[in-house]
This record gives structure tokens, C-alpha cells and sequence, in this order.
């Protein structure tokens, strides 16, 4: 109960012990700016992490859970491997669906390359194989051994070779995002100290004649430090409203399925966000704890 | 209540007070005189702790001044009514504020418009001036104002550096005889000034003590005084 009433004792305030440090002006609005700027842009990297996450995990899911087996045979031998390879798959552990690509379907698959009239029965074409796996996978070199004895036409592709790439720099975009968040928290700190400083300095005869009458460093300190903690929350409240709304207004991710377009927030993350201004707030109120304090000390 | 032990104080390597012995006791009143530069604000200032002795031992109510710790100093302070030479002030805040930061700092109710506020602004003549700002305030408006924040807190010890410097001869007169009062309740007074009228006029109150700082060390002033 104690650190509560502490805590709302420091929100509500001493409008007397308040009145202490005069007002300070610009120096007040460049904090609170700031605090917005830096909360604005925390909320794209927390945005952009989050991101990554999921668009890591879905790659890795997706790819993960599929395979191709390719047959490149002579004509006479392609529907004779194809079998073989069909029913090698079907009694394969860890392999749960097996099946050929139709003519139509590798059509569509290279449409995009070659324009839909593309005549696939007259081209030296692979077969491909779509293969479904179990949750528990299977095994893949045991597979291609298998395949190199009895389809030697056949290769199996597993999508490691993509998937690793893939979720490795999709891992890599969620790290920098939180180190970014890392970055950006310090910044702050940075920045209140500096802000902090400035403003102990400019009332250094302020503190003088605090500390003569018999004020203890408490007292002055939590002048300075309410001030900062909530210059700090304000922006980074602002900043965090405003960063959210242009998250939110960001292409919707349903509409168009690429990463960019896919930068935001889904479901329960949206609260995530507002734990910012918190942040800000608790970063403020040590940065400038430690400043007074250090500044108390010069003066006897 | 504030004793200064053997005290020496130098500052850069050049000793600016040597084997300083005093004792504020209850009761006591003291003058304290000798010509500018000779170290009188010094001593006040190791009176209140403002400065830490290099050598000998301040005690503060009963407790050895390097034994004090940060909180112990401002606790020590409320105790001590003191009158700067340059009157610092917040000068943001009235008057009346400024006179009422003691009780503000120290978790008291300011009573900024209570009774005994008006009084002690109307006894120091200052009850018009109690919203002005301390920068509106004349030279001799401040130093009252100062003596008024000195004494909201009815302090045990009260330290003055040159109280009278920028008052006339009636304020002085009565700023003397308010001191007078208060330590004759049981307050230890120190005043450091050059002006020897009002010395005159108090030892003819009180027994008073004199002392001068000459040569870098503190000595009873003979009796020309």
C-alpha cells in the first residue's frame, strides 16, 4: 500500500513544493516534444518487431510443413518415375499427402514468368510433386537416398535452402526492431538528463537558497523529477496516440499479403503500445533522480 | 547549541581562519567585527555548515558536523534562522512566499495568510510588499524581508551578516531590540557587522560579547567597544 500512495502522492503533488522551480519555458516543450517524437518512433519499431515475428513464424510454418519432389525424366520414363516416387511418398513416415501437379496447375505456376498460354506438354518440363508433411516431418536424406535408387530422375526439395535465408532475415528485422526499442529508450534517458542538467544548472541559486532554509534533497530533487516524469508522460502519450493512428492507418495487411502492408498491430499487441508513455515516464523519472541528486551534491 | 572547536578553515592552501573557538550557547548574544575580507562571513557560514572546517570540530546541537549527514544539515538549518548579506531569494515567488519557504520546506503549513504572517510583515514594515516579487524590492526591503524568513521558523540560533547594513538607524534600532527579545526567550544570537552604534547600543541592553577576527583568528574586542 505504501509504494501506491507514494505513487499517487508524486502524481498528484506538492503545489507548493511545485511552485519552488520556476517555470522553464521552452525547455519545458522541447522535452515534451521529445518524449512524442521518441514514443512515435518506438511504436514503429515495436510495430516493425512484432512484424517480423510473426511474418518469421509464418515463413517458417509454411515452408516448413511442405516439400517438392521434382522428376526430370525422358518423356518415356516421367509417368513411370512419377508412380514410383508417389509410391515411395505414401509409405514414407512423417510424409501425411503426396500428390502430381496437373498440367493446368504448373501452368499457373509459371504464368507469371511465361504468360498463361504457355503449351507445358511441349516443354522439357519437370513433374512436381507436392508433398505434405506431418507435425513430426520426415525424414529428409533418408528420402532422397531412397529416390536416388529407385526414381533417379527425382529431387527432393525440402525449402531449406528458402526457408533458412528467409527466417534468418526475418529474425534479424525483429532484432532490430527491439534494439531499436533499446536505442530509442536510451535516447530518452540521454536526452531528460541533458534536458535535466540544464534546467538544475539554470536554478542552481534556486537550490542554494532551498538547501539554506533547511530543504532536504529529497524535496528539491522531486521538484525537478515530478516536472520531468511528467512533461515525459504527456509527450509520450501524444506520441504513442499519433504513432498508433499511423499504424493504423497503414494498408491493411488482408487487402494486400507483402511484408510492408502487413507493418502493424493484430489483436491483444495493440495494447502493447501502451505501455510507452509508462516507459517514458519511468525512464524520465530515473534519469532525472540521478541528475538532481548529482547536482545536489555540489552544494553543501 | 553550535560550538566551533580549535576550527581552522583555508581554502587553496592559504588558511583563512586558524584555532577559531566559540560556543553558541542558549542565551549568549555575540557580535562579531573586524574590517572586510577578514573572514567574519566564513565563520558564519561554518556556523551553519555552508563550509566545512579543515581543521577542528564544528558541533550542531550536539552532534559533530562531519557526523551530520545530508538530511542532518537541512534538519540542523531549520533550527538556524539566518540573514545573508545578499538576501538570496527565489525570485519567482512573492515575498511572502519567500518568507514562508522555511515552513514550506520543512512539511509546515505556510500560513501565508494567517495572523502571525501579517504580523511579522507588519513589524518588519513589509505588509504592503507581500505579493511584490524579491527583484521590486529595495535594498533595505530585502534585508527585512530576509530577517523575516530568518525568523518564521522561531529558531534556536539566529545568524545575521551585517542584518543593519542597508537599514536606517530606526529599523536598526528595532531589528536590534527584536533580537534582544528573542534572546532573552533563550535564542543565541551572532551578528557580524561594522556598524559600532548599534554594538553601543546593545551592550547598554544586554550583556553582549564582542569578538573580532584579527589576523586570521577570532579574539575578545577590547574596550573601545
Amino acid at each position: 500500500m505504501r509504494p501506491l500512495r507514494a505513487f499517487i502522492s508524486f502524481l498528484v503533488g506538492d503545489p507548493r513544493a511545485d511552485r519552488v522551480v520556476p517555470p522553464s519555458g521552452v525547455a519545458a516543450h522541447l522535452t515534451t516534444f521529445a518524449a512524442a517524437a521518441m514514443a512515435f518512433l518506438a511504436v514503429f519499431a515495436l510495430a516493425l518487431s512484432l512484424s517480423a515475428g510473426r511474418l518469421a513464424e509464418r515463413w517458417s510454418s509454411a515452408l516448413a510443413q511442405s516439400s517438392t519432389v521434382r522428376i526430370s525424366a525422358p518423356d518415356d520414363q516421367r509417368a513411370a518415375q512419377t508412380q514410383a516416387v508417389l509410391d515411395i511418398l505414401a509409405e514414407t513416415p512423417g510424409v501425411e499427402s503426396a500428390r502430381a501437379l496437373s498440367d493446368a496447375e504448373q501452368r499457373a505456376l509459371l504464368a507469371p514468368w511465361f504468360g498463361a498460354d504457355l503449351p507445358v506438354e511441349t516443354l522439357p518440363i519437370p513433374q512436381l510433386i507436392e508433398v505434405v508433411e506431418t507435425q513430426a516431418g520426415y525424414d529428409a536424406e533418408g528420402l532422397r537416398l531412397r529416390l536416388r535408387a529407385e526414381a533417379p530422375g527425382a529431387i527432393l526439395d525440402d525449402h531449406t535452402r528458402w526457408r533458412r535465408p528467409l527466417v534468418r532475415a526475418a529474425d534479424r528485422l525483429r532484432s532490430l526492431g527491439w534494439t531499436s526499442i533499446l536505442l530509442i529508450t536510451l535516447t530518452t534517458g540521454a536526452m531528460i538528463t541533458l534536458a535535466a542538467n540544464a534546467a538544475l544548472a539554470a536554478n542552481a541559486q534556486v537550490i542554494a537558497v532551498l538547501r539554506l532554509v533547511g530543504a532536504r534533497d529529497t524535496y528539491i530533487a522531486r521538484a525537478f523529477v515530478r516536472r520531468f516524469t511528467l512533461r515525459s508522460l504527456t509527450g509520450a502519450a501524444i506520441g504513442t496516440a499519433l504513432g498508433m493512428l499511423a499504424v493504423w492507418a497503414l494498408p491493411s495487411a488482408e487487402t494486400a499479403s507483402s511484408f510492408l502492408t502487413g507493418l502493424g498491430f493484430s489483436g491483444a499487441s495493440w495494447l502493447l503500445p501502451l505501455t510507452i508513455p509508462p516507459l517514458a515516464a519511468i525512464v524520465a523519472f530515473w534519469a532525472t533522480r540521478a541528475a538532481s541528486f548529482r547536482a545536489l551534491k555540489e552544494v553543501r | 547549541m553550535i560550538e566551533l572547536n580549535d576550527v581552522g578553515y583555508s581554502y587553496g592552501g592559504d588558511a583563512l581562519l586558524t584555532d577559531v573557538s566559540l560556543n553558541l550557547s542558549p542565551g549568549s548574544f555575540h557580535f562579531l567585527t573586524g574590517p572586510s575580507g577578514a573572514g567574519k562571513t566564513t565563520l558564519l557560514k561554518l556556523c551553519y555548515l555552508e563550509l566545512q572546517a579543515t581543521r577542528g570540530e564544528v558541533v550542531a546541537f550536539g552532534r559533530p558536523a562531519r557526523q551530520l549527514s545530508r538530511d542532518g544539515v537541512a534538519r540542523m538549518r531549520r533550527r538556524v534562522g539566518i540573514v545573508h548579506q545578499d538576501c538570496r531569494f527565489l525570485d519567482h515567488l512573492p515575498l511572502v512566499e519567500n518568507v514562508a519557504l522555511p515552513l514550506s520546506v520543512s512539511g509546515q503549513p505556510d500560513h501565508a495568510d494567517s495572523t502571525e504572517m501579517r504580523e511579522l510583515l507588519a513589524w518588519v514594515g513589509l505588509k504592503h510588499r507581500a505579493t511584490a516579487l524579491p527583484p521590486e524590492l529595495s535594498g533595505g526591503e530585502r534585508q527585512r524581508a530576509a530577517l523575516a524568513r530568518a525568523l518564521i521558523m522561531s529558531p534556536d540560533v539566529i545568524l545575521a551578516d551585517e542584518p543593519t547594513g542597508n537599514l536606517d538607524w530606526e529599523m536598526s534600532l528595532r531589528l536590534l531590540t527584536l533580537l534582544v527579545e528573542l534572546n532573552r526567550m533563550g535564542k543565541a544570537v551572532l551578528i557580524a557587522t561594522h556598524d559600532l552604534a548599534l554594538i553601543r547600543q546593545a551592550k547598554t541592553q544586554l550583556a553582549a560579547r564582542v569578538l573580532r577576527i584579527r589576523d586570521r583568528t577570532l579574539q575578545v574586542a577590547g574596550a573601545e567597544l
